[in-house]
């Protein structure tokens, strides 16, 4: 019973974590209609601004700490609307597999930058809030898997807050529902798609600092592997659903973790993807998504 | 006018190729070697270490007036840490750069598929470090300048049976890397055969960050030490997330963990963690002295680490088969290796048996206040 709670712990900070991931991807798809490939690579980009700064603020401190996950996710959020303006923006009435190539174009222009600038070898991230361990009964629990589950969800509140309550909210949730109309009743398109870009790279910042606080070693294709299981997480959730995307990633890091445990350990990915496969033939359009009938 | 310009243009192309043709003539004054191991990526270390000792290694030879009169000249790849890279380099150094013999890979699963094209073209390859039996058992071209798994695992399973009184063993083997399989395929038949008992053997894949899963099952299992034959990268965050979840029992593992990003990585948590290696830089030997001195010389200053000195036997190795053949030809150099004997390596005495594997001691080494810090010799 307490290997099951502690494999529970340890699967709820493994999804908070493809949660954060999945949510970028989704909001993107309910906006523009097309999944943005180069999101897995803004999350390596946060991990990497968090070891950059993390050398200029005290190590091992809660301020330092909230300073480091900060930094990365204004540093994301500007470079997902860089992105946009200068990759996506001018390809908006293109066809979207035009605008699916460039997104794995940007991918890859991201990881080599990267390993160009900062070499190819993996780096140890340090360890940035202060860290130690709590028993509780029989399990143990790092304060470090206490900070990734806190942040996840105070983001992920911070996200329905500004969705559902706030104008610009509405206004993204016009403009996923129909962008020409919303433009319409004078709704400035550009400016929505560049926050949704914005908030949804904050969100893998945050995402790469708090997966690079728990596995401590980065480098510049860090993202492919989290950033692919957490577009599944997306699909599985129902794409453009906000609430089924976190769900999703919760589903998938609670399959992982559980056949991880188990004596099918060797079969962790095969059995999570072949839940994914069972899940979309009952439910094509996701757990939370809804089929919409494509209008010509 | 068009087959005017087809006709020059050919003849253009068949002049540059005949410009070549007299290029690569005066090439044959040199002694051409490939060297090719992950000098980037998840091993970056491995290659690092090894391909600079072996350039030391071939720089004091043509300082010293070369190798049968020539100079020897080397040529380095990078396989980068991934599958399938190691094959593509091999058979360009064999086909383009027409090398008379190999140095590399410095892993399991890389060597094998650089050897099987080593093999095709006959051409001789020594891995430095490869410890899987398979390796050298893909032809008559291969060799290895290190000891095998079937000796490093037996020493590992006898080393934390008898030194460490384990009674209770647990296993997380890496599936896709077959040095990491080999090994554990050994230990899991060694340490029960010493009196011990494998309580939980756990697995993951080359890659993977998050290993709470399997740890929280082998926590569970209650073991007195925990065996990982994985390399440095995954072997630190393996150790660190063990901590985490309250594991305190000893790992251990083998060559592989051999990497200053071992402790970089893993910190703290892999305090009084032992592993086996191939030599010891602390060792009083004279060999070992010089060699650390030349190297942290040449290199500004960093202390050469298992790797390296495999990496400077393996490249003094192939010049002495050079040398005794009295040609630079792949199966004059072939027949010379397969007959080395008594080699003084820094890595110890290097002596071929009939499967071209080299037999010679392990060194077990700890992990005290974040510094490697030699044990003690085991002798085959």
């Amino acid at each position: 019973m307490s290997e099951f709670l502690q494999q529970l712990i340890n699967a709820l900070s493994l999804g908070a974590i493809y949660a954060l991931l999945a949510l970028g991807y989704t909001m993107v798809y309910g906006v523009l209609r097309f999944i943005n490939f180069a999101h897995a690579d803004v999350f390596m980009i946060g991990a990497f601004t968090g070891s950059y700064v993390a050398k200029h603020v005290p190590s091992g401190t809660l301020v330092g700490g909230l300073a480091v996950l900060f930094a990365a996710m204004v540093v994301c959020a500007l470079l997902g609307v860089l992105i946009e303006r200068l990759a996506y923006r001018p390809l908006r009435r293109a066809p979207v597999l035009n605008v699916l190539i460039t997104a794995i174009g940007v991918s890859l222009l991201l990881e080599y930058g990267v390993q160009l600038a900062a070499g190819a070898n993996p780096r140890s991230f340090p360890a940035v809030f202060p860290v130690t361990q709590f028993q509780l009964g029989p399990l143990t629990v790092s304060s470090n898997q206490l900070v990734v589950i806190a942040v996840a969800l105070a983001l992920l509140g911070g996200l329905q807050w500004i969705i559902y309550r706030t104008r610009l909210g509405a206004a993204m949730r016009a403009v996923s529902l129909n962008p020409r109309a919303a433009q319409l009743v004078g709704i400035n398109l550009n400016t929505v798609i560049a926050v949704t870009f914005a908030l949804g790279s904050a969100l893998a910042g945050a995402g790469g600092v708090l997966y690079a606080l728990n596995y401590p070693s980065i480098d510049p294709f860090m993202g492919v592997m989290p950033g692919l299981k957490a577009f599944v997480a997306a699909i599985l959730g129902g794409i453009g659903s906000l609430p089924g995307a976190a769900l999703g990633a919760l589903i998938l890091g609670t399959a992982e973790t559980f056949v991880g445990g188990s004596a099918y350990s060797t079969y962790k990915d095969a059995i999570a993807f072949g839940l994914l496969i069972v899940i979309m033939l009952f439910r094509p359009a996701g757990l939370l998504g809804r089929f919409t009938v494509e209008k010509v | 006018m068009p087959s005017f310009l087809r006709l020059l243009l050919a003849s253009a192309l068949l002049s540059l190729l005949a410009a070549c043709n007299r290029q690569d003539a005066p090439a044959a004054a040199t002694i051409k070697i490939g060297n090719y191991g992950a000098i980037t990526g998840k091993d970056g270390t491995f290659g690092d270490s090894s391909t600079k000792a072996t350039r030391l290694a071939f720089e004091e030879i043509n300082a010293a007036g070369g190798l049968l009169g020539k100079q020897i000249e080397l040529v380095v790849e990078d396989t980068q840490s991934k599958p399938g890279e190691a094959s593509t380099v091999v058979k360009k150094l064999i086909t383009r750069d027409n090398v008379v013999a190999l140095i590399g890979e410095m892993t399991s699963s890389r060597s094998l598929e650089g050897a099987s094209v080593a093999q095709a073209f006959k051409i001789p390859m020594i891995s430095p470090s490869a410890t899987n039996p398979a390796v050298t058992a893909t032809g008559d071209q291969i060799f290895r300048a290190c000891f095998i798994d079937p000796f490093q695992g037996a020493v590992l399973a006898t080393f934390a049976r008898d030194q460490l009184k384990a009674h209770r063993a647990a296993i997380l083997t890496s599936i896709s890397s077959a040095y990491s399989t080999g090994l554990a395929d050994v230990f899991r038949v060694q340490f029960p055969k010493a009196g011990g008992i494998i309580v939980s053997d756990q697995k993951f894949a080359e890659g993977d960050k998050d290993f709470k899963a399997q740890l929280t099952a082998i926590k569970a299992a209650n073991p007195d030490v925990i065996f990982v034959p994985a390399y440095y990268t995954e072997a630190a965050l393996i150790t660190k997330q063990a901590r985490e979840l309250g594991i305190t029992a000893p790992f251990i593992g083998g060559d592989g963990w051999e990497a200053p990003e071992l402790i970089q990585i893993g910190g703290a948590a892999l305090e009084g963690c032992y592993y086996s290696a191939h030599y010891s830089p602390e060792s009083p030997d004279p060999k070992i002295q010089s060699f650390v001195k030349k190297y942290q010389a040449r290199f500004g200053g960093r202390t050469p680490d298992g790797m390296a000195a495999l990496g400077y036997d393996a490249a003094n190795m192939l010049a002495d088969a050079i040398r005794r053949a009295g040609s630079a030809e792949p199966a004059k150099i072939r027949d010379a290796l397969a007959a080395t004997k008594g080699f003084e390596g820094v890595t110890g005495r290097i002596d071929m048996d009939a499967d071209r594997n080299a037999s010679k001691p392990a060194a077990i080494l700890t992990i005290k206040g974040g510094k490697f810090t030699y044990v003690q010799n085991v002798s085959p």
